[in-house]
């Protein structure tokens, strides 16, 4: 599976010396052979060959999709129909929903071949898919000379493993703070956040409902600009979601970056933050002004306040959506002595300790005497860090920024301390709140020896710039470097 | 300002998640630890500022108000713990 992309399948397939049954069947043994990483919570093999079949079928009568026998990981928080959907959650125990998320439905549409649902960080709370129920998901990637398991990033840490590692072409993932661009730059491979509303949220397991979007995770730019042309579009049954076309985003590929304005934010540095990072954020800064494009420094003044604004927001939206656990209508029940006992055990013993945490903090935050001062407060603060980016956009076409103030850290290095994980989306995490796009692009890697992204933040529904500025970057930074397959001497 | 183990229980409550008696200090101390990181806002000057309430400008759609689906009780209730003839069943909650 090593070779392909997205982008050469679709042009093998199309030619014809390749079948899609011949694709599947090389990722599913890849998949197989990945275990050792637990990237999956279930694996649908079989009606990943059925989806093949007819997928080459449909080639042979003309009708061949975006997507056509692309295999495809596909995050657990999206509902796929008959399909187990856990949310990586024990409280969504025996879950097969009966109907299909728009997303999915649309790569389906589009010709998509499911290899099966990937893990994820318990409600995609998390930033190293350590809080999933069916435990953390390994990077594919260790540090040079050491062989310490290190974690994939999260939420969408099984979707980053699975397209690293290289058995799946894509992956869906799911960003409310940045868990998709988070673990695309652990990982050396490129996500993208589209506009919020771009992608439809509808059955999709929500989390902070005003913040969360989903996206793809490619090897390629060029990848991911085909997989978001098929996940996006207006959908009817969410009420976010926006009616405006979806452009072709590979037609920006390969445009000149002549007469863009790419804006340097000065506030995008943190305390002890490494200095290969800030080395990597000005080598990116060169290979654009070398491509033609004109640097400007920029202030987004509100930063700082962005992860302390998303800390109230996020669990309060989260407490009010997750009240629908409730242990009657679907996964686990815990018998108590009466209703009420019913529902508080269910929750106790179905949710992890993150996830309660956060229903804590929320539903705090919420609370009568409180709502003013944390709630309120927080939209309000969200409003500045919109206003600085509308502000900052009055002057350039798209920003660059570091993805990460880090590069991946070992499993159970940071899970003492709630806060600490927190500070690792430090720069994604104001870009979910202002509603923008986002993308990371692998740059290069630390002196670990693991890869290092950037972070493109581009106008509201001006993905098409991420892309062309994001591809500018991918060709200077020629990034080649792939992991070592220790996952099947693992086996 | 710190929440003490009473406010702790009170809000575990009101999330209907149950809590037992010894974990409520190490709770109180984690929730205290993200209300401290978050107390950071206080420093803003919000005054005249409207509060967020959709970050891309847009009108709510409208739909008519008629029956588009129904009849599903079966789909609807079969990934209940707990299900009879196209009902869900709860503990007793009548004397």
């Amino acid at each position: 599976m090593d070779g392909f992309t997205i982008a050469g399948a679709r042009d093998r397939l199309t030619k014809g010396d390749l079948s899609a049954r011949e694709l599947t069947q090389t990722a599913i043994k890849a998949m197989e052979a990945a275990r050792p990483l637990n990237a999956m919570i279930t694996e649908t093999a079989d009606k990943a060959l059925d989806m093949a079949d007819a997928a080459d079928a449909r080639r042979k009568s003309g009708e061949a999709g975006l997507l056509n026998g692309i295999p495809l990981a596909i995050k657990d928080l999206f509902c796929t129909e008959g399909v187990l959907t856990t949310a990586a959650s024990h409280i969504l125990d025996g879950f097969h929903p009966p109907y299909e998320s728009t997303v999915t439905a649309n790569l389906w549409k589009a010709g998509a071949v499911m290899l099966g649902k990937a893990n994820l960080d318990e409600f995609a709370m998390g930033s190293s898919n350590e809080t999933s129920f069916y435990g953390p998901v390994k990077s594919p990637w260790r540090r040079r000379d050491d062989n310490a398991g290190l974690v994939p990033g999260g939420s969408s840490g099984g979707s980053a493993a699975a397209v690293a590692s290289g058995f799946a072409l894509g992956a869906t993932g799911t960003d409310t703070g940045g868990s998709i661009r988070q673990p695309a730059g652990f990982t050396g491979i490129v996500g993208i956040k589209p506009t919020y509303g771009r992608c439809s949220r509808w059955g999709i397991v929500a989390f902070a409902s005003s913040l969360d979007q989903a996206g793809p995770m490619t090897r390629t730019v060029r990848d991911a600009a085909i997989m978001l042309r098929a996940m996006a579009g207006f959908d009817a049954k969410d009420s976010t979601s926006v009616e405006a076309p979806v452009p072709d985003y590979e037609a920006a590929l390969g445009q000149s970056l002549k007469g863009l304005r790419i804006g340097i934010p000065k506030e995008y540095r943190v305390d002890n933050m490494p200095a290969e990072i800030e080395t990597l954020w000005q080598q990116g800064i060169a290979w654009l002004r070398d491509a033609g494009a004109e640097i400007v420094d920029i202030t987004l003044p509100h930063t700082k306040y962005a992860l302390p604004t998303y800390y109230i927001v996020a669990p309060a939206e989260a407490s009010s959506n997750l009240a629908r656990y409730d242990g009657v209508r679907f996964g686990l029940r815990v018998p108590g002595k009466d209703l009420t006992d019913t529902y508080e055990r269910t929750r106790a013993e179905g949710f992890g300790a993150e996830v309660r945490r956060r229903i804590m903090v929320g539903t705090y935050v919420l609370s009568a005497g409180y709502y003013d001062a944390y709630y309120l407060k927080a939209q309000k603060v969200r409003t500045l860090i919109l206003r600085d980016f509308e502000e900052a956009f009055g002057k350039v076409d798209a920003i660059l920024t570091p993805t990460a103030p880090s590069t991946a850290f070992a499993v159970g290095a940071k899970t003492n301390d709630p806060v600490e994980m927190y500070l690792n989306d430090v720069f994604t995490v104001p870009v979910n709140l202002a509603g923008l796009p986002g993308m990371s692009v692998p740059a290069g890697l630390g002196s670990d020896g693991l890869p290092l992204g950037l972070q493109l933040i581009g106008k509201a529904f001006d993905e098409s710039t991420l892309f062309r500025v994001g591809e500018a970057i991918e060709r200077a930074a020629n990034f080649t470097a792939r992991p070592e397959k220790w996952w099947e001497a693992a086996r | 300002m710190s929440l003490d183990n009473a406010t702790v229980a009170k809000i575990a409550r009101l999330a209907r998640l149950r809590i037992d008696e010894a974990a409520l200090a190490p709770m109180a101390k984690e929730l205290n630890g993200i209300l401290d990181f978050v107390a950071q806002l206080e420093q803003v000057d919000v005054t005249g500022v409207a509060p967020m309430t959709s970050t891309v400008a847009m009108k709510l759609r409208w739909r008519a108000d008629e029956v588009t689906d129904g009849g599903n009780a079966e789909k609807v209730t079969q990934n209940a713990p707990n299900a009879e003839s196209g009902f869900f069943t709860v503990p007793k909650v009548i004397e």
